[in-house]
Formats: C-alpha cells, structure tokens, sequence
C-alpha cells in the first residue's frame, strides 16, 4: 500500500467512523438516559437518507432553496417526528422489561420499512450531491478524493463538537448528564422527567435522520439500509459504553478503522473482523471502554 | 390436581391431539406449513429455557440453529442418504460446540452488553458461512439426498417424504416439549429460574452460577440444533439468512408474543407469529395490498405490546379481571 492509497483509506475511515459516531450518539443517549433498547434507530437513519431523495427536488423546485435548505428542513421534521413517536410509543416503555421494548421497537422497524416500500418503492435511488462540492481533490500523482466525503467528515465534527458544547456547558447538558448517572436522584431534585426524554429522544432522532441525509449522496437510498446501520451502531454503543458520548466517538473512529482497512487488507475476513473486535474489547472490559457516570 | 395446573395441562395435550390429527384434515400446503412451524418452535422452546427460564437474553440464537443446518448439508455424503443415526447427533453436537464456545465468552458479560456480545458471535458464525469457502456464499448450498433412519438395507423413516418428515417434527417437538418441562422440574432447573430471579442470593447460597449457566446454553444450543437439523432436512437447502439476526429477533418475538415464561408460551407464540404472517400476506384478504404484510405485522406486534404486556398467555387471565373488575364496578 502506498502513500496516497494509505491517505486515502484514513479518510475514508475518518469519514464513516464519524457518520457512524453521529447515529451511534443517539443511540447511546437514548439507551443511557432513558434505559431504553431502540431498535428502530436505524430506522431513523434511513428515514433521514430518503428525506435526502425525497426532499431535494421540493426543496429546489417549490421553494426555492439549496442543499442547506433541505437539510434544516429535515432536522425540523425529524425533531418533529421524535418527539411524536417518544410521546405515542415509547412514553409508556420506561417501567418495562428490555425484552417488551426490544418487541415494540422491531415492531417499528417493519412498519416504517413497509411504510418506505409504500412511499418511496423497493427500488435503489441515487442522489445527487450539491454542485459546488461534486468536485474531487488530487492527491498524490494519481489518486483523487471527492469533495463530498471530507463535507461530510467536516458536518460530523461540527455537530460533535457541538454536542460536546451542549453537553458540557449547558444546563440542559448537565441535566442529560446527571439523568445518564442516576434517573431517580435527578427526578426527585425536581427536573421534568418527561420533557427531558422527549427532548433526549428528539435530539437523537435528528442526529440519526442528519446522519442519513448527510450520508445519502455516498451509499445511495435502499432498502435495509437501516437495519445494517443499526447492527453496527449497537456494537459501537457496546464498544464504548452505554451512555457514553465518549465512548460512542472512540469506538466509531475504531471501528471505522478496522472495517475500512480490513476490506482492504482481508477482505474475506473483513465482515468478522469488527465483532471479533467487540467480542475482544468485551472481554478485556464487559462495561465497555467509558461507562458513562464512572 | 388443582384447576390452576391442569387447565394448562389439558390444554397442551388438546394442541398435541390437534397437531397429530391435522395431516388427516390438511392438503400439502397445510402439511407443510405446520411441519415449519413446528420447526420454529423447537427454536423457540430453545430460547425459552435462555429467556425465560434462566434469564439470559441471547439475541444470537439463529446462528446455532443455522449452524446445524450446515452441517447436515456439509456432512451429508453427496450421491447417497445419510443415516440420521449419525447425521443428527453430528448436526446437532456442531450446534452445542458452538453454543458452549459463545456461551463461555459471553457469559462473562450481562445485561444488555450480553445481547449484544451474543449477537456479535452470532454475526461471526453469519459471516463466517457467508464469505467463505465453507459456506457457499449468499446463495446457499442445497442438500443432494435427504438423510434416511435405515437398519441394513430397510428404510424405517424416509424424511423425503412429507408426512413422515412431519411426524418425525412432531416427535421431535414433544419430546423437546417433555424433555423441557422435566428439566424444569429437577433441581437444575429450579436453579436456573433462582438464577433469573436472583442471582447474587444464588452465589450466597453456594451455587456457583456460571457452570449453571454455561450448561442451560449448551444444552439450549443442542435444542436449536436439533431444529436447525429439521429444518436443512425440510427445505433440502440452507442459507445465510439461517444464521442472520432477523430470525434471531423473529423468535424473541415468539416467545415474547407467546408469554414468557411458559413452555406452552413458545409454542402458542411460534404459531401465534407463523398465522399472523400467513393472515397478513393473504392475498384474498389484502389483495395486491398484501405484499406489505410485514406492516399488518408490525403493527399487531406493536399493539401487543401495549395491551398484552405478559403474551397470549396472560391474555386469558387479564380479560378475565377486566370482567370482574366491571361486574364488580356495577354492583
């Protein structure tokens, strides 16, 4: 492997380990804050790519706007959706067993599969991205990369960078810190419990559709595509800890390392290669790298 | 016998009479159908004594039941019929290996990091049959000849057949079905179910929990190898999807839909999930409609959860105090 291909394969890691840190962040919110195992995560991340598909051309026909547009025109129908689905189906998981939860929530994934099959169809769609960032860099004599993987890296740091500020700085942070810690204690200090989940549930509905626009333009819109995403981004909560944003960020880069170049490198062994990894980690540490609170 | 023990006695011997009688009344489809989800149950009952008995959500289950299915196509010879006298225990021990290597691991882990520890050894047996050599790829492989029971040169059970095959299934459901309920009856089982109420107080009472545990998921493995067999043997073919986690979480909704916690839960589950899926894919109720089925489904299972938070199985019992709850209010 030479300079640039070496170069090339650190971007791309970089570039799917942060995607994956963005709706791996929402699922560990979720589960660390609200103790709740949402399978339908996934489901939000391809919800995400086909409002990319489908909202671009309204976006640029009716109203008149850009890429920009669409993607602030998402993250309000995502937030939207959140939290109608935290108040319709998840407000009343909180006292159950993880098992009813895991039902419920597969329960979600066929409904919004079929309901994307009824919308949108069975078929693979591409899509666009922007014109001004369709371009590709040179690098090295021979090797180019496009434009549009270090946009999306770039969008993924920001909103890290972002959630770190929320999270560290503000009281609403302090409040989604302390309820990772310990739900009661913060419950009987007088926060309102019930917003503070719907807001944790919103926000993390709208990293996991942020991701999938984002991320629409490279792997395209397809059936199942949720689902993939979703098997990765639990062992990436798992990896890291539950809860743990930290975590979350380590064990995605980690993971988008391993996966990246172990196509490269085994590509007969590279779709083990990341469990093996999480199967390893967790026996060295069955908490996982960070536990949030400790 | 009191009433409490013998209406659910009763009950599951009316099922296994059903079942028996059913290839007199039914076409081959209907032969077919039950054979599968009979198959499914076998699985299911598995996972219930992991689930529901002792506890342990393992969230890999299919990898165990594929595992077995693989087996039985790769150690069939190609030109002629294995004798299942070999063939299945072979199968089935491919399975119990694999369940004592994940179960020794991920034991070490609990909660939900054991569901997700189970699942990661289950996508590694998934990709282990998909990418190499072995496994032949997402197409699968087919089985030449189906595996006969013969003493010399008579056949006594030839699994090509599908009434034979079906009740060769169904003996093997009820004899997982008693060998289960036994188990649960010993002092091994009832230490299992001290295990899921309390394991800590276990430990203090001198059990050591581990090897308690370790032995319910091998012999639980053995049990979905013994349907992961059945199934190979059905279709003449397996694939990758055996082993995915699609049908890992199909079967938790089995035994969840079912009620946890019972043996008969399992089964009713598996049939309860088998006929919805039939009603929703119906044709002559949805029209073209019905290529959405998994919607229909979605939503049941959803509801279910709501209104039905202990299965089918409670779903007896909680109609019966909403009725004296009102026959009471309106005194």
């Amino acid at each position: 492997m030479d300079a640039a291909t070496f170069l090339v394969q650190c971007l791309n890691s970089l570039q799917y380990g942060l995607l994956l840190f963005l709706v791996a962040s929402g699922l560990t919110l979720i589960f660390g804050i609200m103790g709740v195992i949402n399978l339908a995560h996934g489901s939000f991340y391809m919800i995400g790519a086909y409002m990319a598909y489908a909202l671009a051309p309204f976006v640029a026909g009716t109203l008149g706007g850009g890429f920009f547009t669409t993607l602030a025109l998402g993250l309000v129908l995502a937030v939207l959706l959140g939290y109608v689905l935290e108040w319709a189906f998840f407000s009343f998981l909180y006292g159950r067993e993880h098992l009813q939860q895991v039902l419920m929530t597969y329960g979600l994934i066929l409904v919004f599969e079929e309901l994307r099959s009824i919308a949108a169809g069975d078929d693979v769609h591409g899509v666009a991205p922007p014109p001004w960032l369709s371009g590709s860099l040179p690098l090295g004599e021979l090797m180019t990369y496009p434009v549009y993987r270090l946009f999306i890296s770039a969008v993924c740091l920001v909103v890290a960078l972002a959630m770190w500020w929320v999270l560290a700085r503000t009281r609403l942070g302090m409040k989604v810190r302390a309820g990772a810690t310990n739900r009661e204690m913060v419950q009987s200090l007088g926060v309102d419990i019930t917003l503070l989940y719907r807001v944790v549930f919103a926000a993390g509905v709208a990293l996991a559709v942020l991701a999938g626009m984002v991320a629409a333009p490279v792997s395209s819109v397809y059936p199942g595509m949720g689902n993939q995403v979703l098997i990765i981004c639990f062992v990436v909560v798992v990896i890291g800890g539950i809860g743990s944003i930290r975590g979350a960020l380590l064990a995605a880069l980690l993971i988008g390392v391993s996966e990246t170049f172990g196509a490269v490198l085994f590509p007969q062994a590279a779709g083990v290669l990341v469990y093996v990894l999480m199967a390893l980690i967790l026996l060295w540490k069955p908490d996982g790298l960070f536990r949030a609170g400790s | 016998m009191s009433v409490t023990r013998s209406v659910p006695l009763a009950l599951v011997l009316a099922g296994a009479a059903t079942l028996a009688l059913w290839p007199l009344a039914a076409g081959s489809y209907g032969v077919d159908f039950v054979t599968k989800t009979m198959i499914y149950a076998v699985l299911a009952l598995s996972l219930e004594l992991l689930v529901g008995t002792t506890g342990l959500v393992c969230f890999g289950h299919a990898a165990l039941f594929g595992l077995a299915g693989y087996a039985v196509v790769r150690l069939s010879p190609p030109d002629a019929a294995a004798s299942i006298f070999w063939l299945l225990p072979a199968s089935v021990a491919v399975a119990a290996a694999y369940a004592a290597f994940m179960g020794a691991l991920s034991l070490r882990t609990r909660g939900v990091y054991f569901i997700m520890v189970t699942l990661a050894f289950a996508q590694m047996a998934y990709y282990v049959v998909h990418d190499t050599p072995l496994g032949g790829g997402t197409d699968g492989i087919y089985l030449a000849v189906k595996p006969v029971a013969a003493v010399g040169t008579q056949v006594l059970l030839d699994l090509g057949d599908a009434r034979t095959l079906y009740y060769f299934v169904l003996g093997s459901l009820a004899m997982v079905f008693v060998f289960l309920a036994l188990l649960l009856r010993s002092p091994f089982g009832r230490a299992l179910g001290g295990i899921r109420i309390n394991e800590q107080r276990m430990r203090a009472t001198g059990f050591s929990t581990y090897p308690y545990k370790l032995a319910a998921f091998v012999i639980s493995g053995a049990v979905a190898g013994l349907g992961g067999f059945l199934f190979a043997v059905k279709d003449g073919y397996v694939n990758p999807e055996l082993l995915s986690w699609h049908l890992s979480g199909s079967v938790l909704v089995m035994i969840i839909l079912g009620g946890i916690g019972h043996l008969r839960g399992a089964v009713i589950g598996a049939f309860a999930f088998a006929l919805l899926q039939e009603f929703f894919k119906s044709e002559a109720l949805f029209g073209t409609f019905s290529k959405h089925w998994l919607l229909g489904l979605g939503l049941t299972i959803i509801a279910s959860v709501a209104l039905l938070p202990r299965g089918l199985i409670g779903a007896g019992a909680l109609l019966g105090n909403r009725l004296r709850r009102r026959v009471g209010g309106s005194l």
